[in-house]
């Protein structure tokens, strides 16, 4: 068999035909073939995830499984805290660390049955666009293992791709959840900005960061962001108000549906291939009733260098913390402050530590107006300009990311290179608007091509009837050379 | 010509909350180290800050009190330095956008009443503490440090006055005032050798009415006296400096409370650069107007509203800054006894006065009611015991002993003022000292002194000394 998505084995759960520590088994076989090649996990809970499969397992047998979720293998992005299981954020300074306490969403999906596989690879601190960024390596991208699986949530979406995981949870800050969801072929949803708690998500720039669901299928984005969204009280940015429902709409087509493609990120910029299949998928809904129309995002461009200013200054304070006095790394030097110098300047890799320095800049008296005030201005004008658009269409499509996955190494050399990857993903952050990534075809490499929605604020209910949509009229079906054809 | 001080003073107080200002834990001090914590005020990865509603509602109850202007937005802003016990190495803290700004507080120092001018006041967060090991208990020499983080995030208010304030004692006098503001409020213990009340100030020179000088920054003063002692002290310094033409340097002094001199840091001081920025973690500070005018309307009275009270009542002003100042047991107590129909001036003295040295003799004391306090003035004012014999009285109902007038029966201290029963005593004295009423009768008045005296000493000092004097008058006549 292979892993089935979260409604399949629903269903398998309830024909009797599988059970949890079964589906677990299955997750882990998988695991077991591609990891060596893959690199998607930092760590895999054998034990604890064992323990909940069971616990899952005898639930199922008693008639009271707790909901969708119960006795589903998740995997988690290594920035999310995860009580008594080492929490790294791809990082040597935290090495070894072990949280005394669960992220929110990672409550929520314990309560809601879910059988916690593992902690998953990332771009270091969730920076970066490829995972190659990771102290611990690189992670593979299951389509073709040459090529990076995109980040920062790369090590999510590649143990989903593969079925190492049935579903995950990534962090988006800058497009991480979508942009690897598009690599890897699999769904990325970036819930609206303070749906989804960050109590419990070790911070890269706290204004932009969303934890959301990677899934094969729409409906299990929808299953795992029900569970995960809602007020927090332990996050002062938790929006208080109800959660918009998934599938409220779910089957409603997209007949008078106005879908908005961005002008400014279909063209220039944008690969060719990437830019046709996009919109033959627009073709494809038009033919459903849908109302195609091009609308403009003039401010896409200096979104881009926005949020390099935006996201360093905030992750220039939010790591500040890892100074090798209470936690983590510590490399001992004669005085306090010459221990946290040492400790930071071993701790941290290139890339973070750029954007510290860039960040710490932007910050400083005399480049404060210039950079973060002028960056805050353009964040300011992004939300303006969404909202002209949304007077012409309801929601907006665009690629996800303008290329398909790239070889590794191509672009570490070249930052600014690399920082492109976002720009179609990033001024949804910067608005902190809903955005989901689905895979629409292949390329001729055989690459996977993903597809990006947004819609406004708390506009989920139709988000997800569009993507459901979407995911139909494309039919894309393709899995990864390493999902299939394994022994 | 002379040197104009000008003092501007920083003040930093703990809030009593239950709990700190952006997690649950408890504020409390003196508990074992590292017990009151948790991810948030540990700044472990992940954790996020929730502020405390109560902290911001005593802030803005601060700020009424220091007449300030209450923004009805408001934001946490990220101050950033690296420090062994702050946890996150940022403070959260305000920056541009305070809760209060632009108030004033009336203070009556020792050469008359002033107003000082409050920049602003604003909510932050306290840091832990650092234990240093070793040698001196100072940074530059320990060999170990250890780190308390039960005092990081407790509620940190810090009140910013102008630098309108032009001698020491007038710093002190301000001081005072803004303690009692702070203890009045009922929002934190305000103990300055505790360090619940941090006191820093601002010193400058400048000639009258000329440009600010270069102002020097003195900390660690740990009582009022200390403040007003270092800031003596360092405008002496400053002005010797001027005065031999040298240039007074912006730096942080400490003060050496032992040694008596204001000393610089050791190490030299770059300029800091805190990199304030908007918290994304927390959302602006809104005190609507429904809020702020349910906060005015819950105010208790304030020392100066206290004081000006008194002396309505007939209060002395010495008296009346004293009583305002005193513990609220003892404000109470005059207040009852007022109100019971006592005289507020006569009162105000007993309550600073007698009750107040019995009370520091012992603290255990349990305070007269009210009433009680009325009844013993009663029997003062209607001469039914001395004022001397009433101090007897007050022990013995402090004692528990019982009621004014219970008390005096009891211990034998009414007055004599039967002037039937006083006459045969005076009678009998003036019988036994033939010679005295001799030497008064020859003009020699002094002598009515001691005829008085073997009066009240015949009665074991309970005679009404009045009516004594009146009948022997009557009698040498
Ligand atoms: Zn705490």
């Amino acid at each position: 068999m292979s892993t089935p998505t979260i409604a399949e084995a629903n269903r398998l759960f309830e024909e009797g035909l599988l059970d949890p520590v079964e589906l677990l088994s299955e997750v882990l076989h998988r695991a077991s073939l591609t990891e060596a090649e893959l690199h998607a996990y930092l760590t895999i809970d054998h034990e604890g995830a064992r323990r909940r499969a069971e616990a899952a397992a005898e639930r199922l047998a008693r008639g009271e499984r707790r909901g969708p979720l119960d006795g589903i293998p998740i995997a988690l992005k290594d920035n999310l805290c995860t009580k008594g299981v080492e929490t790294t954020c791809a990082s040597q300074i935290l090495a070894g660390w072990v949280p005394p306490y669960d992220a929110t969403a990672v409550a929520r999906l314990q309560e809601a049955g879910a059988v916690l596989v593992g902690k998953t690879n990332l771009d270091e601190f969730a920076m970066g666009s490829s995972t190659e960024n990771s102290a611990y390596g690189p992670t593979r991208n299951p389509w073709d293992t040459e090529r990076v699986p995109g980040g920062s949530s790369g090590g999510s979406a590649a143990a989903v791709a593969v079925g190492s995981a049935v579903a995950a949870l990534g962090s988006d800050t800058g497009g991480s959840i979508r942009q690897p969801a598009a690599l890897c072929g699999v769904v990325g949803f970036k819930p609206t900005y303070g749906l989804v708690s960050r109590y419990g998500l070790v911070a890269f720039a706290s204004s932009l960061d969303q934890i959301g669901p990677i899934t094969r299928t729409v409906a299990d984005a929808g299953m795992l962001f029900e569970v995960i969204a809602g007020h927090d009280p332990l996050d002062a940015t938790s929006y208080p108000g109800q959660v918009p429902r998934w599938d409220a709409e779910l089957d409603a087509g997209v007949g008078g549906v106005r879908i908005g493609l961005v002008r400014e990120l279909s063209g220039d910029g944008i690969d060719p291939e990437v830019a046709e299949v996009c919109r033959r998928v627009l073709d494809l809904l038009s033919d459903q009733g849908a109302q195609v129309v091009e609308v403009s995002l003039p401010t896409v461009e200096v979104a881009l260098s926005a949020y390099y200013l935006v996201a360093p200054a905030e992750c220039s304070a939010n790591l500040a913390r890892f100074d090798g006095i209470r936690y983590g790394l510590r490399v001992p030097g004669d005085t306090v402050s010459e221990t946290m110098g040492r400790t930071r300047a071993e701790g941290f890799g290139p890339e973070v530590t750029r954007r510290i320095l860039l960040g710490t800049y932007a910050l400083s008296a005399g480049y404060y107006d210039a950079f973060y005030l002028q960056a805050q201005r353009v964040r300011a004008l992004v939300v303006q300009d969404f909202a002209e658009a949304y007077q012409k269409a309801d929601v907006l499509v665009s690629p996800t990311s303008p290329t398909t996955a790239f070889p590794l190494g191509a672009k570490v050399a070249d930052p600014l290179a690399m920082y492109m990857s976002d720009v179609c993903t990033i001024p949804s952050n910067l608005a902190g608007h809903p955005a989901i990534s689905l895979p629409v075809g292949l390329d001729s490499a055989g690459l996977p091509i993903g597809l990006q929605i947004m819609a406004p604020a708390l506009g989920e209910t139709l988000l997800f009837r569009v993507a459901a949509e979407v995911e139909r009229v494309a039919g894309f079906d393709a899995r990864p050379r390493l999902a299939e054809g394994m022994p | 010509m002379t040197w104009e001080p000008v003092i501007g003073i920083e003040v930093h107080v703990e809030l009593l909350t239950s709990s700190k200002m952006f997690c649950g834990c408890r504020v409390s001090f003196g508990d074992p180290p590292n017990t009151n914590v948790c991810p948030t005020c540990l700044g472990l990865p992940g954790s996020l800050p929730v502020p405390n509603r109560r902290a911001i509602e005593w802030l803005v109850k601060i700020g009424l009190a220091l007449n300030c202007r209450i923004n009805e937005w408001s934001v946490f802003h990220r101050k950033n330095y690296f420090y062994a016990d702050l946890p996150k190495n940022y403070q959260i803290s305000q920056y541009d956008h305070p809760v209060c700004v632009d108030g004033w507080l009336d203070v009556s120092g020792p050469d008359g009443a002033f107003r000082v001018g409050i920049e602003r006041a604003h909510m932050e967060e306290d840091t832990g503490k650092s234990i240093h090991l070793g040698e001196g208990g100072r940074i530059h020499s320990a060999t170990q440090t250890l780190l308390d983080f039960n005092r990081a995030g407790v509620p940190l208010v810090e009140i910013v006055s102008k630098p309108d304030i032009g001698t020491p004692p007038r710093a002190r006098a301000f001081a005072q005032e803004l303690r009692e503001v702070i203890l009045t409020l009922g929002v934190s213990d305000a103990r300055l050798e505790e360090g619940s009340m941090r006191f820093d100030a601002n010193v400058s020179l400048r000639r009258p009415g000329g440009p600010l000088g270069t102002k020097v920054e003195v900390k660690n003063m740990n009582s009022f006296r200390s403040l007003e002692r270092a800031l003596g002290y360092e405008i002496d310094r400053q002005r010797k400096l001027l005065e031999a033409g040298r240039e007074v340097v912006q730096e942080t002094r400490h003060w050496d409370e032992e040694a008596g001199v204001t000393q610089g840091m050791r190490t030299k001081e770059v300029s800091s650069d805190y990199r304030y920025f908007p918290d994304p973690d927390l959302v602006p500070i809104v005190v609507d107007t429904a809020w702020r005018e349910r906060i005015a309307a819950e105010l208790p009275e304030l020392p100066a509203q206290r004081r000006a009270r008194y002396l309505d009542q007939g209060v002395d002003p010495q008296t009346a800054s004293v009583l305002s100042a005193s513990e609220p047991d003892l404000r109470n107590l005059y207040d009852q006894a007022v109100e019971a129909g006592a005289d507020p001036r006569t009162t105000a003295l007993w309550v600073t006065g007698e009750i107040t040295a019995a009370l520091r003799r012992d603290e255990q004391l349990r305070l007269p009611a009210g009433g009680e306090l009325a009844e013993l003035l009663t029997l003062i004012e209607q001469g039914t015991v001395s004022a001397s014999a009433a101090k007897e009285v007050l022990a013995g109902m402090l004692a528990g002993e019982g009621g004014a007038r219970e008390v005096a029966e009891r211990r034998n201290l009414i007055q004599i003022s039967d002037s039937d029963a006083l006459s045969e005593v005076v009678d009998t004295v003036l019988a036994e000292n033939p010679d005295a009423v001799e030497r008064y009768r020859a003009g020699e008045g002094k002598v009515l002194g001691f005829l008085v005296g073997q009066v009240m000493r015949a009665t074991g000092g309970r005679a009404d000394p009045r009516l004594v004097n009146r009948l022997l008058a009557e009698r040498l006549g």
